[in-house]
C-alpha cells in the first residue's frame, strides 16, 4: 500500500470516523477517498481498487433511472454509510423484545426457536449448527476441487479468477446501480466449479455464515467451468430483517462450454408495513453469460419482499445452441411494487430461451412485467416463447405488462403468450363449499397460478416458497 | 336434518325466494323442480352459504343448528354438500390435491388426524373405482378443460369422498350423455344410506328414472306451490309447468 494512501487513511480516521473500538463504520458520503478506504480495509490488490475507481467514475456522470413503473422518494447517496465492519445492527437480548409480527411468521414457517432467535438477531451463544454443517460441506467441495467462498475471501485466494471474470457480464458502466455496486461493493459470494464436475448439492449462502451481513452493495460471481454444473440457492426463504434501505446487488454468472448453471432466488425482505412505510428498495442487476456451445443458465425467482423490486435477471445467449431460461413468481400486497422481467439476447446460433412470469397483486400492489427478447443478426433459428400470467386479487392492485421484442434475423421464431385473471368469488365459494378456509383457498389458487414456477425450484426450497406466499397474501382477500 | 321456515331472500329489493317452508328428514330424497329462473340455483347457493349480495330472512336448522350463522366452510364441516351446477375450474390444482385439502379440513374440526398421502391415495382409488370414473383424473386440475359430463362426475367423486349427511345436487343431470347419467346415478344411489338425506334440483324427470324421490316439490316463481310424491313429477313431464301455475 502506497504512504500517501496510509497518510489519507489516518487524516480520515482522525476527522471522520466513529472512533468505538468495537465498530469500524465510514461516515454517510462518496467518494474517490472513501473507495481508496474500502479497498485498502480489505486488502485488494491494485487492478480491483482501478476498477472500483472507473465505476465510480462512471457513476459520477449517471443518473437514477426512472423508466420503471416505480414511485418512490429519491434517494440521497451522500446520507448511506458505504462500509461498515461488524455492520451495525441493535443487538436484543431474547425474543421478547422482537417485534410478535415477525415472531408469528416465523412461527408460521415452522422455524426452530433457535434459527428464530438466530434470525431475529438475538446474541445466542456462538454455536449455531450450521457452523460445523458449513465445514463439512466446505472439506466436501474442496475435494472436487470447488471455490465457494465469499468474495472477499476469493479475491485474496483467487485474484486471478476474479481478474479475468470480474465485470464481463456486468461491466461497472453497465448501469447506474450497477455502477455504483462495483465502486463500493463490501462482500458477497464466489463460485468456481472446475471442468467435468458436477456439484454434488445445492450451494446456499444459508450454509456460508460469514454471508449473512454482507450488507446493501452484494456481489456475487459464479463461474462454471466447461462440462460443469451447479445449482446456487440465494438468500435464506425465512424473513430476513434488514434495516438497509436501498439494496443495489450484482449477480454475474458464467457459464463456459456444456455448463450448466440454475440459480434460484426466494427473496423475502422486509416489504414495509400495510400503510406503506418503510421497507427494502431491492435494486439488483443479475445477468448470466452462456458463453461456450451448449451452455445453460436458469433463473428461477420467487419474489414476495421488497417494498420495490427492480430486477430483471438476463441471460446473454452468446454460445452456439445454448440455453435460457427464466422463471418468475412476483407478489406485491398492500403497498408494495415489482417491476421484473428479464432479458433475453441472442447471439449465437440455434440459442433458445424460455420466459414464464406469473405476477400476483394484492392489496395495492403494483406489479410490472418488464421484458425484452432481443435477436441479432448473426444469430439464426432462435427460439423465444414466453408466457406472462398476472393474477389479481381485489380491485385496488393493479398488472401490467410491457414486451419488447427486437428481432433481426428472419429464422427467428418468437411467441408469446399472456393473460391477467382474478380469483373469483366463484372460486372461492367452491372451495369453501368443499371445507377450505378462504386463506387455504387463495393459497391452494395461487398455488396452481404459480406451479410451473415452482416445479423449477429444488423441493425444499419449493414447499417453502408456498408457504412464503400463503404469509405474504395472508388478508388479501375478505 | 334440514328444516326451512320462512325463507325469504331478496337482492336489490327483488325478492327471489318467498316463504319457504321444506322439511328433510334423514334417509329422504327430496326433489325440486321449476321452471328457469324460479329461484332453484339460488336456493342451493344459500343453503350452502353464499352471502353476497343477498338479503335473507326466516331460519334455517340443519342438524338442529342454525345453518346461516355458519360460514360455507362450516356447514361443509358439519356435512352439508352442494354438488354445482356450473363447477368452477381451478387451474394448477389438482383433483387429487383438493379432495385431499377438502377431507382434511373436515377431519380437523372433528378432531382427527390428517390422513397420509398413501391411505389417501388408496381411499380415493377405491370410491374412484366404485362410482366407474378412470383414475387419471385425480391428477388433472380440478375442471380445467373436463367436458360437462366429466364436470358433474367430479362432483359426485367428491361427495363420495367427503360422506356428506345432506347432498345438494344443483342440476346435476343437466349436460350429461345418457352413459354419464348412468355413473352419476348410480353415484347417487350409492350414497344413500338411512342415516343421509339428498335435495336434487333438477328440470327433468329423467335422473328419477334412477333415483326415487319420497317427496317432489314444484318451485314456481320464487315459491314452494306443490309437493307430492314421485308420481308430481311425472305428471310434470307430461303437463308441463304452466298445469301447476294453473291451477294455483
Amino acid at each position: 500500500m502506497s504512504t500517501a494512501l496510509h497518510h489519507l487513511l489516518d487524516k480520515e480516521y482522525q476527522h471522520g470516523f466513529v472512533t468505538q473500538i468495537d465498530s469500524d463504520t465510514l461516515p454517510c458520503g462518496l467518494s474517490e477517498d472513501v473507495i481508496k478506504i474500502i479497498s485498502a480495509k480489505k486488502n485488494e490488490p491494485e487492478f480491483l481498487l482501478q476498477w472500483r475507481l472507473k465505476a465510480y467514475r462512471a457513476w459520477l456522470k449517471m443518473s437514477e433511472p426512472h423508466w420503471a413503473n416505480l414511485k418512490y422518494d429519491p434517494i440521497d447517496y451522500q446520507k448511506i454509510s458505504y462500509y461498515s465492519a461488524p455492520k451495525l445492527k441493535k443487538q436484543v437480548k431474547s425474543l421478547e423484545e422482537i417485534d410478535p409480527e415477525i415472531l408469528k411468521t416465523y412461527e408460521k414457517l415452522g422455524i426452530s426457536l433457535r434459527e428464530q432467535q438466530h434470525l431475529a438477531g438475538v446474541a445466542v451463544d456462538a454455536v449455531f449448527d450450521s457452523v460445523s454443517v458449513a465445514t463439512t460441506f466446505k472439506e466436501k467441495l474442496s475435494e472436487l476441487g470447488i471455490v465457494f467462498c465469499s468474495f472477499s475471501e476469493a479475491v485474496q485466494t483467487h485474484p486471478h479468477l476474479i481478474q479475468l471474470y470480474l465485470g464481463t457480464v456486468v461491466s461497472q458502466g453497465d448501469n447506474f446501480f450497477a455502477a455504483l455496486n462495483s465502486a463500493v461493493f463490501t462482500d458477497g459470494s464466489f463460485v468456481y466449479v472446475p471442468k467435468n464436475v458436477r456439484c454434488p448439492m445445492e450451494l446456499s449462502t444459508y450454509f456460508r455464515i460469514n454471508a449473512a451481513n454482507t450488507g446493501q452493495f452484494e456481489r456475487t460471481l459464479i463461474i462454471a467451468d466447461e462440462g460443469s454444473y451447479v445449482s446456487y440457492l440465494e438468500g435464506c426463504t425465512a424473513p430476513k430483517r434488514d434495516e438497509n434501505q436501498l439494496h443495489a446487488a450484482i449477480v454475474e454468472l458464467i457459464a463456459l462450454k456444456d455448463a450448466h448453471i440454475k440459480y434460484s432466488t426466494v427473496q423475502n425482505w422486509y416489504p414495509g408495513d400495510k400503510e406503506g412505510k418503510g421497507g427494502i428498495f431491492n435494486f439488483v442487476t443479475k445477468r448470466g453469460l452462456c458463453r461456450g456451445e451448449n451452455s445453460k443458465i436458469s433463473w428461477t425467482q420467487v419474489e414476495t419482499g421488497s417494498a420495490i423490486t427492480w430486477k430483471y435477471p438476463s441471460v446473454i445467449l452468446k454460445g452456439d445452441h445454448s440455453v435460457g431460461e427464466f422463471y418468475s413468481v412476483a407478489v406485491t400486497h398492500h403497498h408494495q411494487q415489482a417491476d421484473t422481467g428479464t432479458k433475453m439476447i441472442h447471439i449465437g446460433k440455434n440459442t433458445k430461451s424460455t420466459i414464464i412470469s406469473k405476477g400476483i397483486s394484492a392489496g395495492k400492489g403494483q406489479n410490472t412485467y418488464r421484458g425484452k427478447v432481443q435477436i441479432l443478426k448473426k444469430s439464426e433459428n432462435a427460439r423465444n416463447y414466453t408466457q406472462c400470467d398476472s393474477l389479481l386479487l381485489g380491485s385496488q392492485c393493479g398488472a401490467h405488462t410491457f414486451p419488447f421484442i427486437d428481432v433481426k434475423n428472419e429464422t427467428a421464431q418468437v411467441e408469446h403468450e399472456a393473460s391477467t385473471c382474478k380469483i373469483s368469488e366463484d372460486q372461492l365459494f367452491y372451495c369453501r363449499q368443499r371445507g377450505l378456509s378462504v386463506e387455504d383457498a387463495i393459497s391452494m389458487i395461487v398455488h396452481g397460478f404459480c406451479k410451473t414456477v415452482f416445479k423449477e425450484l429444488p423441493m425444499e426450497f419449493a414447499v417453502e416458497a408456498q408457504k412464503l406466499l400463503g404469509i405474504s397474501l395472508e388478508g388479501a382477500v375478505g | 336434518m334440514l328444516e326451512i321456515k320462512n325463507l325469504c331472500v331478496s337482492i336489490e329489493n327483488k325478492e327471489i325466494l318467498k316463504n319457504i317452508n321444506l322439511k328433510i328428514r334423514a334417509g329422504e330424497v327430496h326433489v325440486v323442480m321449476g321452471p328457469n329462473g324460479s329461484g332453484k340455483s339460488t336456493l342451493a347457493s344459500i343453503l350452502a352459504g353464499k352471502t353476497q349480495g343477498y338479503d335473507v330472512t326466516g331460519d334455517v336448522f340443519f342438524k338442529e343448528k342454525n345453518l346461516l350463522m355458519m360460514s360455507s366452510e362450516n356447514r361443509s364441516h358439519e356435512g352439508l354438500f352442494l354438488g354445482f351446477q356450473y363447477p368452477v375450474e381451478i387451474p394448477g390444482v389438482t383433483n387429487i390435491y383438493l379432495l385431499k385439502a377438502a377431507l382434511n379440513a373436515k377431519r380437523k374440526t372433528q378432531g382427527l388426524p390428517e390422513v397420509d398421502a398413501m391411505d389417501f391415495l388408496k381411499l380415493v382409488k377405491e370410491k374412484i373405482r366404485a362410482i366407474g370414473m378412470e383414475t387419471d383424473f385425480l391428477s388433472r386440475a380440478v375442471n380445467a378443460g373436463f367436458s360437462g359430463g366429466e364436470k358433474k362426475q367430479n362432483e359426485i367423486l367428491q361427495m363420495t369422498v367427503l360422506e356428506p349427511n345432506l347432498a345438494v345436487l344443483d342440476e346435476i343431470d343437466s349436460g350429461l350423455d345418457i352413459d354419464a347419467l348412468k355413473r352419476v346415478s348410480q353415484g347417487i344411489t350409492a350414497f344413500m344410506r338411512p342415516d343421509r338425506a339428498l335435495l336434487l334440483i333438477t328440470h327433468y324427470q329423467r335422473l328419477l328414472d334412477y333415483v326415487k324421490p319420497d317427496y317432489v316439490h314444484v318451485l314456481v316463481n320464487g315459491q314452494l306451490v306443490k309437493s307430492g310424491d314421485h308420481r308430481l313429477a311425472i305428471d310434470l313431464e307430461t303437463k308441463g309447468y304452466a298445469w301447476v301455475s294453473n291451477e294455483k
